[in-house]
């Protein structure tokens, strides 16, 4: 797909606002649908894109593997980190309304990076795998 | 939908059945936009027509493309399934009526979640609401769901380096 | 499509058996079908149609969907939404697990067809050879 003129000139198009659509949805996921899972989805979405169009090694280039890797983990992390957070503070494991001297503050600061670690990991697992299963082939071809 | 199903079904032509299957997700976020279900819809579409496609064609650039004609009529599955719907049937009928509000699905915990929302959290979207929030134990659970899926699928695929291709 | 009470008998039951009728097809599908990768489409057919059997009784006829808005009184039930759209990304965490393992089914096994597979390995089928 490399040499199809139409298709890479399309994708260079649409990849910006396909990731910037996956920022708003995850950051206005409070005020309209949206949230974590689908803006990781819809991040994870984009690059697969691009990495259909471009080929493999130009994905890896954009996102290397032990990038991929550890966006797996790390949003499991700040999850994690956000009820550590609430006991360290005082409250309950993953109490929100201790964030933050206004406990309705409280809440919403939670709730932005419990999102945040939500899509930071759903979008590193769908890539992780779509590299997975890209690689298999490979070894067996040659 | 229906439609769709059995054509899926009937399919021998795997890519068929992997294109078709996306198109029966796609119809589901439809509807169930119609249900007042926007965050799920959103999810269904992008997840299930996107990624589940993606995932699918993966596996088939891998295996076959074609399935093999069957051996047996199956009119055996064919009877547990007609059974299996009978007693369904037999058992929703004592279910509420579609858009019933006095269900004691709208009784307890729900009015309670919409009417403190605002006051507790400030955030309008109930659903993230009660994902994050109320909810944010069931969350992180399903967080580290995820998480193991992509431990299992890099501990099942990946490759011993015999081979060493060039460093890109 | 029916008002608030719901039309009587039947008819204000159709929801169900739409779920009903895909949620049998997609079983038909995995237990009449002998390759793995359309056994994997049955499956998530079945598991799609489980979403609509939970959300479709939380709708209500008149209310919106539930994102608090001084315009709107009536809204529909978020609770079923929070619990089917975890269960959404579960399911498509199964199916990544359930492809990787088909891959390698066929990579072991030369075929993803369950009758070649039995054939090719008959102590797969039943477990009596335990040691």
């Amino acid at each position: 797909m490399k040499n199809d003129l139409v298709l890479r000139l399309v994708a260079k198009l649409l990849i910006p606002y396909i990731l910037l659509f996956a920022l708003y949805v995850q950051f206005h996921g409070d005020f309209g649908p949206g949230g974590g899972f689908q803006a990781g989805v819809i991040i994870a979405a984009a690059m697969i894109f691009y990495g259909l169009i471009y080929g493999l090694p130009a994905v890896r280039n954009v996102v290397p593997e032990p990038l991929v890797e550890s966006m797996m983990a790390v949003g499991v992390l700040i999850y994690g980190g956000v009820g550590v957070a609430g006991l360290l503070l005082g409250g309950n494991f993953l109490d929100y309304f201790v964030l933050d001297p206004d406990p309705v503050h409280g809440q919403e600061r939670g709730i932005f990076w419990v999102e945040v670690g939500v899509a930071v990991t759903v979008s590193g697992v769908m890539l992780k795998i779509f590299y997975m299963f890209a690689d298999r082939g490979k070894v067996d071809l040659s | 939908m229906a439609a769709t199903v059995i054509a899926l079904g009937r399919s021998r032509n795997l890519f068929a059945v992997v294109v078709l299957s996306g198109v029966y997700s796609f119809m589901m976020a439809t509807v169930l936009v119609a249900m007042d279900a926007v965050d799920v819809s959103m999810t269904e579409a992008s997840v299930g027509a996107g990624i589940s496609t993606v995932l699918f064609l993966g596996a088939l650039y891998l295996c076959d493309s074609e399935e093999a004609k069957p051996l047996h009529r199956p009119w055996l599955p064919l009877g547990v399934s007609v059974a299996v719907g009978g007693v369904l049937v037999y058992g929703t009928l004592g279910l509420p009526m579609f858009s019933d509000a006095q269900a004691p699905i709208h009784q307890h915990v729900a009015p309670h979640y919409l009417q403190q929302v605002m006051k507790e959290t400030g955030v309008p979207n109930v659903v993230t609401a009660v994902l994050a929030s109320y909810r944010g134990y069931d969350t992180f659970g399903e967080t580290t769901v995820v998480f193991t899926a992509g431990a299992g699928v890099v501990a099942l695929l990946r490759q011993r380096r015999r081979r060493k291709e060039a460093p890109s | 499509m029916s008002d608030a009470q719901g039309l009587p008998g039947l008819l204000g039951h159709f929801s169900y058996f739409v779920t009903i009728f895909l949620l049998v097809a997609g079983l038909f599908i995995v237990i009449a079908r002998g390759n793995l990768i359309k056994k994997l489409v049955g499956l998530s057919v079945f598991q799609t149609s489980v979403y609509l059997l939970y959300i479709a009784p939380g709708k209500l006829v008149g209310g919106t969907a539930p994102i608090i808005n001084p315009a709107y009184t009536v809204y529909s039930n978020p609770l079923p939404h929070v619990l089917i759209l975890t269960a959404i990304v579960v399911g498509v965490a199964t199916l990544a697990l359930g492809l990787a393992l088909v891959v390698r089914i066929r990579e072991a096994y030369g075929t993803i067809e369950e009758d070649e597979i039995l054939l090719q390995d008959p102590g797969a089928a039943t477990e009596d050879e335990v040691r």
